[in-house]
């Protein structure tokens, strides 16, 4: 066990875990922040993005141990009346059907377009490849994404 | 554990449970937080409202609270319910909450999400809920107004008396109306003056879904609960050993037990029982035969041959038929074990104290959940509530309770609430998968290429009847001879999306296609021509409406330029499946001398269609994965134990892997039918022979991508 302060969606934590643990199962069992998902915990599906000093991560593979002064960012964290660009889109285009994988792929789609503000719709396939989606809603997220882009 | 030091962990858990039952569906997105108007919280709108059936309850404010009983795991019943009640209510929908309800049996009927059937069983009744309660309202406002019932209208909310210009909001009339006697008849809408069902209303869940709010059951905690997670044995083997000492010496391991073959490991937090399961040293030993993918392939060439198969359907005389028959075409698809794989890990909350049980999950079927947990415990049902969470996913694995029982087991072996967690390597190799299945079609054709004769024999592992005997293209054949052979096996199966047909359809419709081609006719033509003769002059039982089912393919061929363009290849599907009709065209184009599939049209009958957005959902997100797992899915097993475990291994379609889906409903105002699973079934056929079309190779089993024929056709996915 060790001690680790956290610096999450701009408020500190403090909690005593394996350095194993990874941020993942702190986020969900030790903080309550259950927005961010487990579903492969391999860092194949993306359910469990979050955003490491604002590029996205898969935090089902981080270890606690690595994360040091790092800022996360975690989907109740994205923004604070759930008004974020991305959010708003995803509402405006009603993109989920379980929802389940949908905090991943927003947090992957926020950070992408952090990074690249005015994408074409490949850079948009390409960048959310990564996020599975086991109901189906590709369409929908990729017309989400594309509309995000506009709405900043 | 954990020193929290800025927000309390119970504030951000806490799942407002209501005091008659069910869990708040807030879903105000932002807007109606005005500063000079108090949102009042669900529980203060509860308190003083008035209940009006199992359905509804309206609060003297205004605001409606809506119960919806069935399971919502993506197919949208929590926003398409109320949207039903709503409508013959003539409410406010910006004042409308959604409860999604526990289970009751009290109150609801097949309270349970399965089979595509949801809607069709409970739209009549949804309607009646809000029907009779703007009657009570009606008939209160008429006592108020004093003017008779039949001068008032009601629009958003409010009973207006046209003469007088005179409005009275729900609210108002509440009190009064719920003292009334419900009338026993009550009149619906005509469905031409629906003013919510047809429009695309938002799920009520998005907000909540989008900033990361606690909903399904794996976001379930409760105080003083313990975590655990189980090791189940290879199918067709038990437990010969356990050493459970590196497994013991995790630090947050609690306890580790070994019941019923399987061994659980439990402990406070889910981390420290992930490395623990990992170092658990079982020896197994065969419980019965442990069967390999091997051993499957060698079984079905054997009962594909073997004397004995139960007969599931004879019309006429098949083997004079294919005597005189000028050309018989004979043809087997085989298709693998699939795991439904839903994101969620299957997962559930029990608490069990004395006689009383708690559960808390995502189950499709909280009346299983409920009996299975009584028959375990040897309690009575009554004595045990089922909280149904949002589910991620389910595909028919959620139908059992397998893993309820599990975690009830454990919370009385414990004498503690438990919550029971599936990894994914669980959820991938502890079972009930889409089974297994092989074909064999045999068609006869006469000289005029008239199909006189059609044989079908399917051979499945745990499969039950692997045919839909009743199904085209039976009825329009003069002589059939339909059967079915089932292996039994330790490898356990379920239900998946779309049960039987999720293959067969792909099978058959492929097939069709050869037969067409041996027949020298358009494929699609050659449909419509055994549909007319079904029509004219039907052979033996028919399942399905001839009419509907030429209604999609005339459709689909319509919004697909079906043949018009050289350019494009072509391949079309129809399939009726759980009341819906579905027809379905491929499009490849070559590029470079290398086939793209560049788009799919599908023409839906599923009668009224609720709420498009959720229809489009259903029917897109229907194909995506019936293409899917006909391009990708594949579960293989040696020595009783899945090869594929995660999702690294076990390839799921991803975003660059779909292409264009075009959707269309034929409106024909029938009272709704069900969109959950018929969109599924045609999807590999349509792509099958589209592939066929482009490139004359014939794609008989799934995976695509593991046949020899598929290798080396190079075939890319790409959006218009």
């Amino acid at each position: 066990m060790a001690n680790y302060n956290l610096r999450i969606n701009g408020n500190d934590y403090n909690v005593d875990v394996e350095d194993d643990t990874p941020l993942l199962w702190v986020l969900r069992d030790h903080i309550g922040l259950v927005g961010t998902k487990y579903s492969c915990g391999i860092a194949q599906c993306g359910a469990c993005t979050v955003h490491v000093n604002g590029e996205a991560a898969f935090s089902c593979t981080l270890p606690v141990s690595s994360i040091g002064s790092d800022e996360i960012t975690t989907i109740e964290g994205l923004s604070s009346e759930g008004d974020h660009p991305v959010q708003k889109a995803w509402d405006e285009v009603d993109t989920a059907q379980c929802g389940y994988c949908q905090a991943g792929q927003i947090m992957t789609a926020a950070a992408f377009l952090r990074k690249n503000p005015e994408p074409s719709m490949e850079e948009i396939e390409n960048a959310m490849n990564r996020n599975l989606c086991r109901c189906g809603t590709y369409h929908k997220i990729r017309e989400a994404v594309a509309l995000a882009a506009k709405l900043k | 554990m954990a020193n929290l030091t800025k927000t309390n962990r119970r504030d951000f858990l806490k799942i407002a449970a209501t005091a008659s039952g069910g869990l708040f569906i807030g879903f105000y997105w932002s807007g109606c937080d005005s500063p000079k108007m108090k949102v009042l919280t669900n529980e203060e709108i509860l308190l003083n409202a008035h209940n009006f059936n199992s359905y509804l309850s309206i609060s003297p404010t205004g605001d409606v609270v809506i119960y919806s009983p069935n399971p919502e795991l993506g197919q949208n019943i929590l926003t398409s319910f109320p949207m039903v009640v709503a409508e013959e209510l003539d409410a406010d929908w910006q004042k409308v909450r959604v409860i999604q309800a526990n289970l009751d049996v009290e109150k609801y009927e097949r309270q349970l999400t399965g089979g595509s059937g949801a809607m069709p069983h409970s739209w009549e009744r949804l309607r009646k809920a809000g029907a009779t309660a703007r009657h009570l309202l009606v008939a209160a406002a008429a006592t108020k107004m004093n003017v008779d019932a039949s001068t008032l209208s009601t629009s958003n909310g409010e009973v207006i008396h046209k003469e007088s210009g005179k409005k009275m909001g729900y609210g108002e009339l509440v009190t009064d109306a719920s003292k009334l006697t419900a009338p026993e008849e009550v009149a619906l809408k005509d469905p031409k003056d629906f003013k919510i069902i047809g429009t695309p209303v938002k799920n009520v869940e998005n907000k909540n879904m989008f900033t990361g709010k606690p909903l399904y059951g794996l976001d379930f905690y409760r105080e003083g609960m313990l975590h655990a997670m189980i090791q189940r044995p290879p199918f067709g083997m038990k437990i010969k050993s356990v050493d459970d000492a590196a497994a013991r010496a995790i630090s947050g391991v609690t306890e580790v037990v070994t019941f019923k073959n399987n061994v659980a490991v439990v402990g406070k937090s889910t981390w420290p029982l992930m490395k623990a399961k990992k170092l658990l040293k079982i020896e197994y030993e065969p419980d019965g035969v442990v069967e390999s993918t091997f051993d499957h392939d060698r079984l079905f060439a054997e009962l594909l041959n073997g004397k004995t198969a139960e007969v599931k359907r004879k019309d006429g005389d098949v083997d004079a038929a294919f005597k005189k028959a000028a050309q018989v075409i004979t043809s087997e698809y085989q298709c693998p074990f699939l795991s439904h794989s839903p994101m969620e890990p299957q997962n559930f909350f029990a608490h069990v104290q004395g006689d009383k049980v708690e559960l808390v999950g995502p189950t499709q079927t909280p009346d299983r959940a409920r009996n299975d947990t009584a028959q375990l415990l040897g309690i009575l049902p009554e004595n045990i509530t089922v909280q149904i969470t949002r589910l991620g996913g389910g595909f028919g694995r959620r139908l059992r309770a397998d893993f309820v029982t599990e975690a009830a087991e454990l919370s009385k072996m414990m004498n503690a609430p438990i919550k029971l967690t599936w990894s994914r390597e669980d959820d991938m190799t502890g079972g009930a998968y889409r089974p297994a299945v092989r074909y064999r079609f045999q068609a006869a054709l006469d000289e005029s290429g008239n199909m006189i004769g059609y044989k079908l024999r399917g051979v499945g592992i745990n499969a039950g009847n692997s045919t839909r005997e009743n199904n085209f293209p039976s009825g329009a054949v003069e002589n059939v001879l339909i059967e079915s052979v089932e292996h039994k096996s330790a490898i356990t199966t379920n239900a998946w999306r779309a049960p039987i047909t999720n293959f067969l359809a792909y099978a058959e419709q492929s097939f069709l296609d050869e037969v067409a081609l041996a027949a020298k006719k358009d494929p699609v033509q050659f449909r419509l021509d055994l549909l007319a003769k079904a029509k004219a002059s039907p052979v033996g039982e028919l399942q399905y409406d001839v009419d509907r089912m030429i209604g999609v393919i005339k459709m689909a061929a319509e919004k697909s330029n079906w043949g018009k363009d050289a350019n494009v290849m072509q391949g079309f599907s129809v399939y009726f499946s759980h009341r819906s009709y579905v027809a379905q065209v491929a499009n490849i184009e070559m590029e470079n001398n290398q086939p793209v599939l560049k788009k799919i049209v599908a023409a839906t009958d599923c009668g009224i269609v609720v709420n498009p957005t959720g229809a489009n959902h259903q029917v897109r997100g229907g194909i995506v994965d019936g293409m899917g797992h006909a391009m990708y899915g594949n579960l293989t097993f040696e020595n009783g134990l899945p090869k594929q475990k995660n999702f690294d291994t076990y390839r799921l379609i991803r975003m660059k892997e779909v292409p264009e889906i075009d959707v269309h409903y034929v409106q024909n105002g029938i009272d709704p039918t069900g969109l959950g699973e018929p969109a599924l079934p045609p999807t590999g056929g349509a792509v099958a022979n589209a592939i066929f079309k482009a490139t004359g190779r014939r794609l008989r089993s799934q995976p695509f991508i593991e046949q020899k024929e598929f290798s080396d056709i190079k075939l890319q996915i790409k959006r218009a």
